[in-house]
């Protein structure tokens, strides 16, 4: 990435990303894959899953994965470019709709939207699931990992950076 | 979402207070800081009650953005306007956004180091088990949809065949799909009554 015209690339599709995150900034991140990795090559599958995986192991929210991709696309400066472009337009959103949302959250617009994104949410949320889990398709002992993970978080309390840990162990062993 | 003094039991004293609570709860909330929030601003410190909770949450959902993020500017913002909400921000990203760079700098310069690879490969299957179940947790609020179950269920799985499987631009599944269930759920919420 070196010319201006990347860099504006870079902080429009944030932009984008921005509005488009109804569900998060989790619920974007098959899209940042599709425009970050395949369509321009700025980073690689690796890349890519390690910027979450690194999100994830932090404390914070979970749109911290957004600077780690930045950084990995254009240092420093790719990293407060896809921060500021992830948080301007919501934030300002957010700021403006402050007072109009509270008095119309139960009218019908408003229950219809929320209720019709919300499938849609849960689809893009596996989606990028999915997403994380193409680079180990062929290990079966990866694939033991994240079900056993799934089946954790959904039974017991336990904390998620126990179970980071734990990935990060047995990967570290080569066992994965 | 300016309710009666009354209903507010307990303030924060000044913005900077507001910027240390923010960070403390960041730095507690490892998968998602909702939970730590809950606890620490409803049911500790009281600065709002839990209908307040619920209600800036549900409107923090409505608007694109991460729901944390949204929260953190409307509770700053009820309390001392643009400078609460940007006091609220700042305590919620800075600290975190310092862990999670100094991981970035560490792992681009240790990436090749197969320790280092391997840990972030098996950190990676993790993450995709904790997304994973955090979607399987939602699936029964869908119960309660006013789309119904069938509607909901098939909205769900087009959007994962078009964008997990087909890869095509989110764009088409959030405004084709996206579209169609609201105004299926517009039309159903018209009829239920």
């Amino acid at each position: 990435m070196a010319s201006g015209a990347d860099w504006w690339a870079l902080f429009a599709h944030f932009l984008a990303m921005s509005m488009l995150a109804i569900g998060g900034a989790v619920a974007v991140a098959p899209e940042i894959h599709r425009y970050v990795v395949v369509q321009r090559g700025w980073i690689d599958d690796t890349q890519f899953s390690a910027a979450i995986a690194l999100a994830q192991a932090s404390p914070g929210p979970n749109l911290m994965f957004v600077p780690v991709i930045g950084y990995a696309v254009a240092g420093f400066g790719g990293a407060a470019l896809a921060l500021v472009g992830m948080l301007v337009p919501s934030t300002t959103l957010a700021l403006a709709a402050t007072r109009w949302g509270g008095k119309r959250r139960e009218s019908r617009g408003v229950r219809a939207f929320v209720a019709g994104m919300a499938p849609i949410t849960i689809g893009l949320l596996l989606s990028t699931g999915g997403l994380l889990a193409l680079p180990h398709a062929q290990q079966p002992a990866a694939w033991v990992l994240g079900l056993a993970t799934v089946v954790l978080m959904l039974r017991t309390a336990i904390n998620p950076v126990w179970l980071i840990a734990a990935g990060a162990t047995v990967g570290a062993l080569g066992w994965i | 979402m300016n309710p009666p003094p009354a209903a507010q039991p307990n303030q924060p004293r000044s913005p900077g207070e507001l910027l240390r609570v923010f960070s403390a709860l960041a730095l507690q909330g490892f998968g998602g800081v909702l939970p730590i929030a809950q606890r620490e601003l409803v049911e500790r410190r009281q600065w709002l009650t839990q209908e307040q909770f619920v209600e800036t949450l549900s409107i923090g959902q409505v608007l694109p953005g991460p729901n944390i993020v949204n929260m953190a500017l409307m509770i700053g913002d009820r309390f001392f306007g643009w400078r609460g909400a940007f006091a609220a921000l700042a305590g919620l990203l800075a600290l975190p956004l310092m862990i999670v760079m100094t991981l970035a700098v560490l792992y681009a310069r240790f990436a090749a180091e197969p320790l280092v690879a391997g840990a972030l490969h098996g950190m990676g299957a993790v993450a995709a088990g904790l997304i994973v179940a955090m979607a399987l947790k939602l699936v029964p609020t869908l119960a309660r949809n006013p789309l119904g179950r069938v509607p909901c269920a098939l909205a769900l799985l087009a959007t994962l065949v078009v964008v997990g499987g087909l890869r095509w631009p989110m764009a088409y599944a959030v405004l084709g799909i996206g579209g169609a269930a609201v105004a299926a759920a517009w039309w159903r919420l018209g009829h239920a009554r």
